[in-house]
């Protein structure tokens, strides 16, 4: 891959984007967009967490899982690396900024099941990037989910004073927002191809 | 080949337990509070080790907070004022709390963490409540799933409670269930006996504790609990009064009458017992004894689903429309109701709209 790390880093936001391209990491991203500010939060603390597992995790692949030859154990290495940071985050958050620490809530250790942090990890071992790009990717890919929630949160924020079919109510309708969003993101696709 | 797996099952361990290593590391490092300080009520100073509940810190310093639930956050009962140092009010927290609690600074005892000095108010009574060891001196059958069963207090300890308050049992692990719980009954004897408490416990299908009463306890047998507890105690007055109950609701009046027969008392007073049929009746001859020691004291058992066979010539139905025998004026009567929250609600609802009781006068013991 000689793709530059800045156009990675771009690319991940807005042409392949996680959430709206790769639909990686729902769960959270459904359940926790009922408010901005919680969404703001949460993207945040995912952000932080692609960053740095990104990063974690290319130095334990290339320096530990291929020299030993154990790249088939990647995954669970990679949940193992993923929940212990998280884990580590938990305590460091709960100490330092305890307002943070509640409003986040179960919504921290919730982020170690989040399908977008496991599947950028694997993205970047499957595509080959080196340590720079990778860590650009994993930011970038943090950002786009923040501002796949983020919007998503707004939307919902507005609707809440809209009539909706009872049977559309909540996930219904934020999964065909979703894909509307994902829609207008073709929009940016012409203007670098990652994949 | 072997020695391959044999390699790649150990490389994997030492990842696991680098990680597992830096994690416990990492949490004796963040994790430690040190020792702190709990003042209470700007009185007392209590000296804790950090990073616990404040109800599970206060209760290994003997001061037992009220807890239905055994601190899980699902009951609202260890309710008490943080004036400092609680930290940001809990998700958890909210729905228990009223919008007066909030701003007063009411918390959950059970859900707040001590991370720094922390400053409560709690009410005075609450010292005096205390841990019991008894042992079980008696066990009745009085009905096919409620029993009563008399705790003796072991080494001349004595309580001090009001009629009507109750305490928390504290079960032992028995058969496939491995942990101790913790649950509130009502004291079914007199304040009078200082030295044994009645509790009547009824058999709820798959209860914990209940299940243990039932089929485990024997006489003989060392139990601990805590108490006394609660707000719902005869108030020193002369207005009328009517009790109601439910189930083993009984429990917490017959407390209230036998305390009542031993100071004397000249208020009117009716007691409306609910049950299904005459087989859920049980304390009968005592309630008639009570008509005949008080001057006016009515005993009115109703029945919900009396069986033809068994010729019941007494009243059927709710127990909300034979209220009238009883309610001469409302605004001179007071309720005590013990029984289930929906029984509680209801009764509630019909004696303040239906009969123009005071609403502040209605004082009741929900099972929650």
């Amino acid at each position: 891959m000689d793709i530059s790390a800045f156009v990675l880093f771009w690319a991940a936001i807005f042409t392949s984007n996680i959430l709206l391209t790769n639909f990686l990491g729902m769960c959270s991203y459904l359940s926790v967009s009922r408010e901005i500010e919680s969404a703001m939060g949460l993207g945040l603390a995912v952000t932080f967490v692609l960053t740095v597992t990104s990063a974690l995790n290319w130095v334990v692949y290339h320096y530990l899982l291929v020299p030993f030859g154990i790249v088939y154990l990647q995954y669970i290495i990679f949940i193992v690396v993923i929940a212990a940071f998280v884990q580590f985050l938990e305590l460091l958050i709960e100490r330092y900024t305890p307002a943070l620490y509640y409003s986040l809530g179960i919504f921290l250790p919730l982020i170690t099941v989040n399908c977008a942090i496991l599947g950028v990890s694997l993205f970047m071992i499957i595509r080959n990037y080196s340590f720079i790009q990778s860590v650009a990717f994993g930011a970038g890919s943090g950002i786009g989910w923040l501002l796949a929630i983020l919007m998503l949160a707004g939307v919902r924020r507005k609707l809440k004073e809209k009539l909706i079919p009872v049977g559309l109510r909540g996930a219904g309708i934020s999964l065909i927002i979703t894909g509307i969003m994902a829609l207008g993101f073709i929009g940016f696709s012409g203007i670098v191809q990652v994949q | 080949m072997f020695l391959r797996i044999i390699q790649d099952i150990a490389l994997m361990s030492g990842i696991g337990i680098l990680l597992a290593l830096v994690m416990v590391i990492a949490q004796r490092w963040l994790s430690n509070y040190g020792e702190l300080n709990i003042n209470i009520n700007s009185k007392k100073d209590l000296t804790v080790t950090g990073g616990n509940s404040l109800l599970s810190s206060l209760s290994e310093k003997q001061i037992f907070i009220p807890s239905a639930c055994g601190g899980r956050g699902t009951c609202g009962a260890c309710k008490c004022k943080v004036i400092e140092g609680g930290g940001p009010l809990l998700p958890t927290e909210k729905p228990l709390l009223s919008k007066a609690e909030i701003e007063d600074h009411i918390r959950l005892a059970c859900q707040v963490k001590i991370k720094s000095d922390i400053k409560i108010e709690i009410p005075e009574s609450i010292f005096n409540i205390k841990r019991f060891h008894s042992e079980i001196e008696e066990i009745i059958d009085y009905t096919y799933d409620i029993k009563g069963i008399t705790f003796k207090l072991l080494n001349g300890e004595t309580i001090d409670f009001k009629a009507g308050q109750y305490i928390q049992l504290e079960t032992q692990p028995y058969g496939k269930v491995k942990q101790s719980v913790v649950r509130a009954y009502s004291i079914s004897s007199k304040p009078e006996l200082k030295d044994r408490i009645q509790l009547i416990i009824r058999l709820v299908p798959e209860g914990i504790c209940t299940t243990w009463v039932h089929n485990y306890l024997k006489v003989g047998d060392k139990v601990n609990f805590t108490g006394p507890y609660g707000d719902f105690y005869i108030r020193d007055t002369n207005a009328d009064i009517i009790f109601v109950a439910g189930g083993s609701g009984q429990a917490p009046i017959k407390s209230m009458l036998e305390h009542l027969k031993e100071v004397g008392t000249d208020r009117k007073m009716s007691f409306f017992f609910g049950a299904r049929t005459t087989k859920d009746l049980y304390l009968t001859e005592e309630m008639l004894a009570f008509e005949k020691h008080f001057n006016d004291f009515h005993y009115i058992p109703v029945l919900s689903h009396p069986e033809p066979d068994e010729n019941w010539q007494g009243r059927i139905g709710f127990v909300m429309p034979y209220f009238k025998e009883a309610i001469r004026d409302p605004k001179n009567t007071e309720a005590y109701l013990c029984g289930s929250p929906g029984m509680i609600a209801g009764v509630t609802k019909s004696l303040v709209e239906e009969y123009s009781l005071d609403k502040d006068k209605i004082y009741y013991d929900s099972f929650g």
